[in-house]
């Protein structure tokens, strides 16, 4: 397979969009899907000072990556849960991520330590509070992202969001019908209080399998061990789910999540009722007298049609 | 070839030569949620793996919440 820009030897295909791209060409792509979504949410300019919440994962750093190669003017905030060698380790890759490539850009890495300030890990914590961990820990990292960018003056926070992550969120918010949490969904949250910065999701054009792409052809060394925590969470099986249907046919995910999006943004135009519009344009067959919108019912025409036709 | 995989971490034989796809398929992984990595190249589906080749199929699924 060869790549379809410059036919060189291809690295990777698309199958959802009928493409196939050498190294180069493909870190070319991303970033042109990243700027494509910076720019058609209005997220941020060169102007802005962006904080990018990273976890060690490949779309954090990915996208702490792909915005200071854009040129954008991006730092980070790594918060230490305390969850054993998981948080040792995801620790060690983000702040040899920060002192070996981000701070040749003159960008710094923020770090926060769950245990100096509340004195336990996040496991010890949730077990105090009689929270569910996940719950606990949304809780605290929301609060310390938010308190860096006041603090330190950020006027947009940056989340590693990807297609696969809105995509199987969408789907069990439509699911369980909760439709409160739909606005949420949108990549890019204007602040919801003035002084706060806004929230952006630079990364939702992009499947999870390209973002971890992304991050191999570019040597982006991140934790490919999960969060223990994470274990046979709902949000792992609709993404099996969804990635079944992708294998079927290609572009499900863009179609499901990026529809959705479309849709919040076009208002609804006046609609008619069913009954309304049936009445309109339903009347009765002219040879058997059933509803139909055409003059003869389409059974009626299949019957004159078997009739004539020679027989075998 | 040598396999290595993730979600716990193990390893296994497989015979080759064999193609990436059908690699997959043997070990039944769906290649939207894989990245095939030779030695620490990237491959596509089509790419033919040999015996010696040293191989790691990377999960992409993250979860959480
Ligand atoms: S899986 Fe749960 S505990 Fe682990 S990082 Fe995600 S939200 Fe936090
Ligand atoms: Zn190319
Ligand atoms: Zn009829």
């Amino acid at each position: 397979m060869n790549c379809g820009k410059c036919k060189t030897k291809a690295v990777i295909s698309l199958p959802r969009h009928n493409a196939a791209f050498c190294k180069s060409c493909f870190t070319t792509f991303v970033h042109e899907q990243v700027a494509r979504a910076i720019k058609s949410f209005k997220m941020f300019t060169p102007e802005d000072r962006i904080l990018v919440a990273v976890s060690g994962g490949k779309d954090s750093l990915a996208l702490w990556h792909i915005l200071l190669k854009l040129g954008y003017r991006a730092d980070a905030l790594y918060v230490n849960l305390g969850i054993g060698s998981y948080s040792e380790e995801s620790h060690r890759k983000v702040r040899h991520y920060a002192d070996n490539v981000a701070a040749a850009h003159g960008a710094k890495l923020i770090v926060h330590v769950v245990e100096q300030e509340a004195g336990a890990g996040i496991r010890e914590l949730a077990t105090i509070l009689h929270r569910p961990t996940c719950s606990t820990c949304g809780t605290i990292k929301r609060y310390q992202f938010n308190r860096a960018a006041v603090e330190q003056d950020y006027n947009v926070m940056a989340t590693g969001h990807n297609l696969d992550d809105e995509a199987a969120r969408l789907l069990g918010n439509v699911l369980h019908w909760q439709d409160e949490y739909l606005d949420k969904q949108s990549p890019t949250l204007p602040a919801s209080v003035e002084g706060f910065a806004k929230k952006v999701k630079p990364l939702c054009r992009l499947s999870e399998r390209e973002i971890a792409a992304y991050a191999v052809v570019n040597r982006i060394d991140y934790i490919v061990e999960e969060c223990p925590m994470a274990k046979g969470s709902k949000m792992i099986l609709y993404k099996e789910v969804l990635n079944r249907l992708e294998t079927e046919s290609p572009g499900t995910k863009q179609r499901f999540y990026w529809g959705f999006l479309e849709k919040q943004t076009k208002p609804e135009p006046a609609t008619e009722s069913m009954a309304e519009k049936d009445q309109r344009t339903l009347h009765p067959c002219q040879s058997c007298g059933q509803p139909t919108t055409a003059e003869t019912c389409s059974y009626c025409k299949m019957m004159a049609k078997a009739k004539t036709a020679t027989p075998r | 070839m040598l396999v290595h995989l993730s979600h716990p971490q193990r390893q296994v034989e497989i015979k080759g030569p064999k193609r990436t796809k059908e690699l997959l398929r043997e070990l039944n992984l769906v290649i939207e949620a894989h990245l095939v990595i030779r030695g620490d190249e990237l491959v596509t589906e089509d790419e033919m793996l040999a015996d010696a080749d040293q191989i790691e199929i990377r999960p992409v699924i993250s979860g959480g919440r």
